[in-house]
């Protein structure tokens, strides 16, 4: 009954220590570490190309041009889908194309600069369930790329950021 | 004789009404939140891991819908074998409603204690308090109760177990971190529990070494290979109040395979040490879960 040491049950402190390392990890990231890691062996789809193990997110994305595809392709998943498409209704869709290009390019660390309206000025009432709808057309759009998971996931984490200015509380 | 034909039947039939589910909405998807941000359905019928309980709500309504799942896992251990059947409802993503009935099978006990099985049925609330998986600074926090009631008390009474319903409750915190490790999405959950329960609740409540809430640390860890497909491990802390025999935390290493929204598989290795003097009982758990 007393021999149940934590050497012989490691596994919850590993837990822990894991956690605690995810945490840390997440408050200080080290833009050397991000880059180290970047898709060292991502299955080049379309718009991948350039991509090797120094290269950014940006490049990642297939550059601007990538980029533009990328936002046309999530443009056309936003008017089939019936939860937002509504919101988007009336928008100068050159203009739109433009400036979330613009704006998805800086994100990625690449030479643009996003001019439009800020994020909390271009949403009124939006909905925790059409900004889910967006990020799911987002991703679709991706995968419809060819972009690798883990670009994905880098461009997400810029992105989330943005939830709390585009969701009304 | 009758008894185990008649659960198998029970079984199939939920086993039919998700494929039913999964297939007669083609279409339609079941609510609006990202893949897997649902979790899966626990041996316990809370959203979470296969024994941990997260602080995600089931199945896929997102705030202006609502939804729920039906679940049916089954893990095969050595000595026993653990069910269990539930459904749940989740309203807005703020509320979780859950039912289900759990089973052990005295596989090995059985001829020697006259009793082929001990049940319990488990309701479960869990409400979201604040924050959001993805994209809460901090997180998703929950509070969440099971309730829970044995349908045999004879054995959990005659090895020393003081009640034969209980409560617990839990505090759960959860997220993702995107593109943590390897450029993959990490999920972290730790869970604290109030509880009496011996194996779960299946041993009964309370015992001859202790009849007071105790807190339980129980953690999850997993990571997104893609957006398909979850890995990762369980850590789950047990009381220990019978003195018949020694109550050991639990562990799993689990796969979930969402192919779409409507369908979840998990498949795991669970060991949960100990029970009723049967030592390590290890052994594969499956569960089927569709969402609506």
């Amino acid at each position: 009954m007393s021999n149940l040491t934590i050497l012989e049950r490691p596994w919850p402190l590993l837990l822990l220590l894991t956690l605690a390392t995810l945490g840390c990890q997440n408050h200080s990231p080290s833009p050397t570490e991000t880059r180290a890691t970047a898709e060292q062996n991502a299955s080049a789809g379309a718009g991948l190309a350039t991509a090797d193990q120094s290269a950014d997110l940006y490049d990642a994305l297939g550059k601007r041009d990538g980029i533009e595809r990328l936002v046309e392709d999530l443009m056309h998943f936003i008017v089939d889908d019936k939860r937002i498409a509504p919101q988007f209704k009336g928008l100068n869709v050159e203009r739109f194309h433009s400036n979330l290009s613009d704006q998805i390019c800086e994100l990625a660390g690449g030479p643009c600069q996003y001019e439009g309206m800020a994020m909390t000025e271009s949403h009124h009432g939006i909905t925790e369930t059409q900004f889910n709808a967006l990020v799911e057309d987002l991703i679709l759009a991706m995968e419809k790329n060819g972009i690798a998971t883990g670009t994905q996931n880098r461009l997400l984490a810029k992105l989330a950021p943005l939830h709390p200015a585009i969701v009304d509380r | 004789m009758i008894q185990p034909y008649a659960r198998q039947l029970r079984a199939c039939g939920l086993l039919v009404v998700i494929v039913l589910i999964t297939q007669a909405q083609a279409q339609a998807q079941p609510g609006s939140r990202l893949w897997a941000t649902g979790g899966v359905t626990t041996v316990e019928g809370s959203a979470g891991g296969g024994l941990v309980p997260w602080a995600l709500l089931s199945g896929y309504a997102s705030d202006t819908e609502w939804g729920g799942t039906l679940a049916l896992s089954r893990a095969e251990l050595d000595d026993f074998t653990l069910g269990f059947t539930g459904v749940s409802l989740n309203w807005r993503n703020r509320f979780e409603l859950s039912a289900g009935r759990q089973t052990l099978d005295l596989d090995t006990l059985g001829a020697a204690l006259g009793q082929d099985e001990l049940r319990q049925d488990i309701y479960g609330l869990k409400v979201r308090l604040t924050g959001d998986v993805l994209y809460g600074r901090y997180g998703q926090w929950s509070l969440g109760l099971q309730h829970k009631r044995n349908r045999e008390f004879a054995v959990p009474a005659a090895v020393g177990a003081r009640h034969d319903t209980g409560t617990d409750a839990f505090l759960a915190g959860s997220k993702l971190f995107f593109a943590a490790l390897m450029n993959r999405n990490v999920l972290a959950n730790v869970t604290l529990r109030g509880t009496k329960a011996n194996q779960g609740g299946l041993l009964g409540f309370g015992g001859d070494q202790g009849d007071d809430y105790e807190a339980m640390l129980e953690a999850s860890l997993g990571i997104f290979l893609d957006r398909r497909w979850l890995a990762g491990v369980e850590y789950r802390q047990k009381p220990d109040n019978l003195g018949f025999a020694e109550e050991h935390d639990w562990y799993d290493l689990f796969l979930v395979w969402l192919p779409d929204r409507r369908l979840a598989v998990t498949a795991a290795w669970v060991n949960l040490g100990d029970i009723a003097g049967l030592s390590d009982q290890r052994g594969a758990y499956l569960s089927l879960q569709g969402s609506f």
